[in-house]
């Protein structure tokens, strides 16, 4: 006799396969039309009109656009490279060490997480404002420096909390060994603590690089008129239309994204197989 | 027991490791407390106890992964309780082998040499040597999680004898290994300690590992030590209850010197109604409480069923070391045989008898009235 499908045995039960295409259509559909919008031979979004690839030569002519993206893309670089570094120490010194006011450090640190990226935002306003303006008129890239030192600030706690967790499963004894075979504890940090992490430094980077990549909110808030990054000026076409030209770069930053997430993703999944015991 | 011959230090030797009235406290808690021992050149020194005597903590501040609150650790006479661990003349085993796995198995333990700037060809080559050494010829390109546990181990310990330490530390080496290669590596342990001649300090919570492979043990207990001794020594003359009853079994009987003379001792044992005859005097005051330790095997059993009398036991005037007991069970275990007899008196006794024939089996059963006996020689006086 054959058996009463179960609850969760979604493919004999048409409402769970009709949720999951509809979740698919909601989640991909946008996308997918995005892309298909920007081979589209017409002014107009809404109409098929035949294939081009003008578009994307138009996005290339753009020389703000362009500028833009190199401002966003040399921003998520190097908020990336400080937050693995920053977000690395932080993990390390609170799966480490014993200290007076640890459990408030830790919240601190993880605060950014939780906190509104619109209270972020007005914060970080405020402060380059009064506090700490940075200065006017520096020459390309420093002049990127508020807004790649407010990504840090909001970055560098997810890449803390990927390096705690994966430190959890680092077997102390290794350290130890290390040490004991004639390491010093910064050579055997090196050698046995961060191949251990390799993992975990790559998924903080990748989120830390895209969480920089498409924020709009804190970015909207602390970009100077020269230093416009490409979500807050994709912002400011869409105002006044949305052309062809948004879906094509929009198109090739989605591309962009998917690569970098792929070779991430093979990177971890070598470095598990030699981890592996 | 699956001894092989017992080691015993063929002329005095030199100090190698002297441990000072080392204290360690974590917070209130007290791991060691005061110990003071010397290790010899060329000794298989075990640290024998239960989990959280303090064994390893002793093992750990030795390799310098820990620090004594108080007290002081020497090596070849040179003060080293504050250096750190990648500066002390000592290399370890990790208990969970710690192999490193990222890197190759000869890269693993060429690491320790290349911490120390050896030259990469040379390097390579005692890489080598330790690895035939440890009958792992041919494993250099393996990856760790390529190995079983019993070649994870023998990478370890490649490892730390690649740098020719002057004491090897072993943390629980064995533990995490099935019995039957249990047994193999520790007579390669042994034979390998044999051939390289480094002091091997050992701990272990299994008494047959410490028996086996160890020229002398420590027992710890709570952060004491109880007794330092060869493992014959630990086993035959254990110095108090806890160290008796530690290694192997031991039967305990509650008694009182009653006559004490150069060549023999009578004790009074109430919980038996029997007297005891020693072939040795004991120096224990007739005023306080002994406890005469009898392990299993050194009890013999003879017949009752038929009224047999009681048997004379050797070197034992008639009547003594002698008790009337019923056998409650019978384990046969194949080389030997465990038998729990209940005395008239309520109070039960532990028997092993080795099957010498193939028919020894038969002679005893369930519910068979029975002596018991033992030599003059056979029993121990404990004071404590």
């Amino acid at each position: 006799m054959r058996e009463k499908p179960g609850l969760l045995d979604y493919a004999r039960r048409w409402p769970l396969q009709l949720w999951m295409w509809l979740v698919g259509l909601f989640l991909y559909a946008p996308l997918a039309v995005l892309v298909l919008m920007s081979f589209n031979d017409s002014r107009r979004t809404t109409q098929w009109r035949g294939f081009t690839l003008d578009w994307y030569r138009k996005v290339f002519e753009d020389a703000e656009l362009v500028q833009a993206l190199m401002n966003s893309l040399t921003i998520a670089a190097l908020s990336t490279a400080l937050s693995v570094v920053l977000g690395t120490l932080a993990a390390l010194a609170l799966w480490r060490f014993r200290f007076p006011g640890k459990p408030l450090v830790d919240g601190a640190f993880s605060l950014p997480i939780v906190v509104p990226e619109i209270c972020m935002g007005v914060a970080m306003l405020i402060f380059f404002a009064r506090v700490m303006p940075w200065p006017p008129g520096l020459p390309w890239p420093l002049s990127l420096g508020a807004i790649v030192i407010a990504h840090v600030a909001f970055s560098f706690p997810f890449v803390a909390v990927v390096v705690r967790a994966r430190l959890g499963s680092f077997d102390r004894s290794q350290e130890e060994a290390a040490r004991d075979l004639g390491a010093s504890q910064w050579q055997a940090m090196w050698d046995v603590v961060i191949p251990h992490l390799r993992p975990a430094l790559l998924a903080g980077a990748l989120l830390a690089f895209t969480l920089s990549l498409d924020d709009f909110v804190i970015t909207f808030f602390t970009a100077g008129p020269d230093t416009l990054t490409f979500p807050v000026k994709v912002y400011s076409m869409v105002r006044f239309s949305v052309t062809p030209k948004v879906n094509a770069i929009s198109t090739l930053l989605l591309l962009f994204t998917i690569i970098l997430t792929f070779i991430a993703l093979r990177l971890q999944a070598r470095a598990e197989t030699e981890q592996k015991h | 027991m699956t001894s092989p011959a017992t080691k015993q230090p063929a002329e005095p030797r030199r100090t190698i490791i002297e441990f000072r009235n080392i204290t360690k406290r974590f917070g209130p808690v007290v791991a060691v407390d005061d110990v003071s021992l010397t290790i010899e050149e060329g000794e298989f020194f075990a640290l024998l106890g239960p989990s959280g005597c303090g064994k390893t903590t002793l093992l750990r501040m030795l390799a310098g992964f820990e620090t004594p609150t108080s007290g002081q650790i020497l090596i070849d006479g040179r003060d080293i309780t504050r250096e750190p661990p990648n500066k002390r003349p000592v290399n370890m085993v990790f208990q969970s082998y710690a192999v490193f796995p990222h890197l190759s198995v000869i890269r693993n333990i060429e690491y320790g040499l290349k911490m120390e700037g050896v030259p990469s060809a040379e390097r390579r080559e005692r890489a080598e040597a330790a690895l035939a050494q440890v009958q792992l010829e041919g494993y250099g390109d393996r990856m760790p999680d390529q190995l079983s546990g019993g070649q994870r181990q023998r990478v370890a310990l490649a490892r730390a004898i690649v740098k020719r330490p002057r004491v090897l530390l072993l943390d629980e080496p064995l533990s995490a290994l099935d019995a039957k290669l249990r047994e193999e590596l520790r007579f390669e342990m042994s034979e390998l300690q044999d051939r390289l001649g480094i002091t091997f300090v050992m701990v272990t919570h299994d008494q047959d590992e410490a028996l086996a492979l160890a020229s002398r043990c420590a027992v710890m207990h709570k952060g004491s030590l109880m007794q330092v001794a060869t493992p014959a020594d630990l086993y035959e003359f254990p110095a108090s209850r806890l160290v008796a009853d530690f290694i192997g079994s031991v039967n305990l009987f509650e008694g009182r010197v009653e006559e004490d003379d150069h060549d023999h001792a009578i004790i009074n044992l109430p919980e038996l109604g029997i007297k005891a005859w020693l072939d040795h005097g004991t120096g224990a005051s007739e005023t306080v409480q002994i406890w005469l330790a009898l392990r299993p095997e050194k009890v013999e059993l003879h017949k009752r069923e038929n009224g047999e009398g009681p048997p004379d036991m050797e070197g034992t005037p008639k009547g003594y070391n002698v008790v009337k007991g019923r056998i409650l069970d019978v384990a046969y275990l194949g080389s030997e045989s465990v038998f729990d007899v209940r005395l008239e008196g309520g109070k039960r006794v532990r028997v092993i008898r080795p099957n010498l024939t193939r028919w020894d089996q038969e002679d005893f059963s369930w519910d068979e009235d029975v002596w018991l006996g033992w030599h003059a020689e056979g029993a121990h006086i404990l004071l404590a």
